[in-house]
């Protein structure tokens, strides 16, 4: 029987009033990577935080590797990586420091954490800084360097709370393909992420979460092909006329005022009578996405 | 639900973090311990001694100047252990996250907190040695009993170490640590018997100065640097013991509650 790298049920969290977590279960495979997506608010990082013992829970029941979270959190912690939201490098040591630093928490020989330090700047593409100071590193940079970092201890499952928020879309793909690799490689992962298209591309299942609670969970394209559908057709400023049409043919659509959205099953047939009511100006119809799905089950509304 | 008290020897690896990056700086970290003595020697030396001209104290007839060299020496150890567990812990806790970084490996809270007050105190013993080194060079230390001046400094800073601690586990922003600094550490400089002698302050100031725990670290320090023992020094020693054991489980106590939420 191989376990799961995490098994959490029925994980709760309170803050006085506050419910940032209600009554969570999910399970990360080994070997797979999980992602958790949802608005801000939504107990993604509660989650990580009680994986890792920042935060004791309110109720529930959480194992990582088969080992109780209450109990065992020191060993739990000596297998994962983390990567939290907040850059936590050590700004006054160099990049090597930082890592060989990091290593001795994790009683890594020396040499042994040389050696390693020296494997991970080089597959996180850091080798040409080695020695300048982490204050001096750009954004993308100082994402690497935590990422390296996080890989000291060779871990089994490696947490990344919102990789790449803020970084160019170089530096986005430049991480994207290395978890990429160490997914491939049989690393478990487990990631929060604003970014749809991340999540695409790297999950094998993800959870939607609003409110402290799982709204739906999946695999990516399963989730798109059950809530949305095959396609989307966009329409700017829609007509009386065809919000008339649309609503006689019974379509599953979503009007946000100035734009028309239409799930679709069959993409062609459909557009050609739409832009045939309203001119294909201003009308274009895509692939559905991951976004579609979260903007559907979480609303549209600002939540800050 | 409480979680048992879980501290390691694996504290000395945040010892270790710290010291690294102490080395990374240490030109700009030896400068404070080495040239304030000589500003204060000067002063008091040159400028003060002239007006205030030989004193009395316990009997013996000492210059002014031999009289506040030990006191500088208790205040800087207060000084650096305070300081370092308040301003320099919280930017390591609030800005740099260097706590989060640590408490996501093997290490606990007790294990961190516990490193940074230990390596409050060793940082005060650097600082004491070089200040010790400026201060002899004067002829106002006794050897071979000035020497204990080193462990005392390593125990003095464990008590400010651990008392600043505890006020980082509760200050909501870096700007209040003016509080403690205005309200505690500003009245022990002045009246721990440190520039005058207790004695001169009035019977309920006296009491008050003798809860304080710079007044018995001056005591220690005025009778080491001179050579000059009685047992009265076991309590002074006994009492800043028992200020870290309260204060240093206090200040666990206070950071885990802050950093476990």
């Amino acid at each position: 029987m191989t376990t799961n790298s995490i098994d959490a049920r029925h994980i709760r969290k309170t803050y006085g009033d506050l419910v940032a977590v209600d009554d969570v279960s999910f399970q990360v495979r080994s070997g797979e990577c999980f992602g958790i997506l949802g608005p801000n608010g939504a107990g993604k990082t509660s989650i990580i935080r009680m994986i890792y013992g920042f935060s004791p829970m309110t109720g529930g029941e959480l194992m990582v590797f088969g080992l109780d979270g209450r109990k065992n959190m020191r060993a739990i912690k000596a297998r994962i990586g983390v990567c939290q939201q907040e850059n936590s490098v050590d700004p006054d040591l160099t990049v090597r420091q930082n890592l060989e630093v990091f290593a001795r928490y994790f009683d890594i020989p020396r040499a042994v954490a040389e050696e390693r330090t020296r494997k991970l700047l080089h597959f996180m593409a850091l080798d040409h800084r080695l020695d300048a100071r982490a204050i001096d590193l750009s954004g993308g940079l100082m994402r690497r360097l935590i990422i390296a970092r996080a890989l000291i201890n060779e871990p089994e499952l490696l947490i990344l709370d919102e990789p790449t928020t803020g970084l160019d879309p170089q530096s986005r793909h430049q991480v994207w393909s290395r978890l990429e690799e160490l997914r491939a490689s049989g690393l478990s992962i487990l990631l929060t992420t604003h970014y749809m298209d991340e999540a695409a591309r790297l999950c094998d299942r993800l959870m939607i979460m609003d409110h402290g609670r799982i709204i739906v969970e999946g695999e990516p394209a399963e989730l798109i092909k059950n809530h949305i559908g095959h396609d989307i057709i966009e329409v700017d400023e829609p007509s009386a006329e065809l919000r008339a049409y649309i609503r006689a043919r019974n379509w599953r659509h979503e009007d946000l005022g100035h734009r028309l959205i239409i799930y679709v099953e069959e993409g062609n047939q459909m557009f050609h009578e739409i832009s045939g009511v309203c001119g294909k100006e201003g009308c274009l119809m895509r692939p559905a996405t991951l976004e579609d799905v979260f903007l559907k089950l979480t609303g549209r509304d600002l939540r800050e | 639900m409480k979680a048992p008290f879980d501290l390691t020897w694996r504290f000395w690896r945040v010892w270790q973090r710290n010291l690294a990056v102490y080395r990374e700086s240490w030109q700009i970290n030896f400068a404070p311990p080495l040239l304030e003595p000589f500003l204060y020697l000067l002063a008091f030396g040159v400028g003060f001694s002239s007006m205030v001209g030989p004193i009395q104290y316990e009997g013996r007839q000492l210059s002014y100047v031999s009289f506040i060299a030990p006191a500088l020496i208790a205040i800087n150890i207060m000084n650096n252990a305070f300081f370092e567990t308040t301003y320099a812990s919280f930017v390591r806790m609030y800005y740099q996250k260097t706590f989060d970084a640590l408490m996501a490996t093997p290490l606990t809270v007790e294990e961190v907190i516990t490193g940074e007050i230990v390596w409050g105190a060793t940082k005060t013993v650097i600082a004491t040695v070089i200040m010790m080194a400026v201060v002899s060079l004067f002829g106002l230390i006794d050897y071979p009993s000035g020497l204990l001046l080193i462990p005392l400094a390593f125990l003095g800073g464990l008590a400010f170490g651990a008392i600043g601690m505890y006020f980082t586990g509760i200050v909501k922003t870096i700007e209040l640590f003016n509080l403690p600094v205005f309200l505690f550490v500003t009245p022990m400089f002045l009246f721990s018997g440190t520039f005058f002698p207790v004695e001169n302050l009035p019977a309920w100031a006296q009491a008050l100065a003798f809860i304080l725990p710079l007044t018995h670290l001056v005591n220690l320090c005025r009778a080491l640097s001179w050579g000059i023992y009685h047992s009265s020094l076991l309590w002074e020693c006994l009492y800043l013991i028992i200020f870290c054991l309260i204060f240093f489980p206090l200040a666990i106590r206070k950071m885990r509650r802050r950093l476990l939420k």
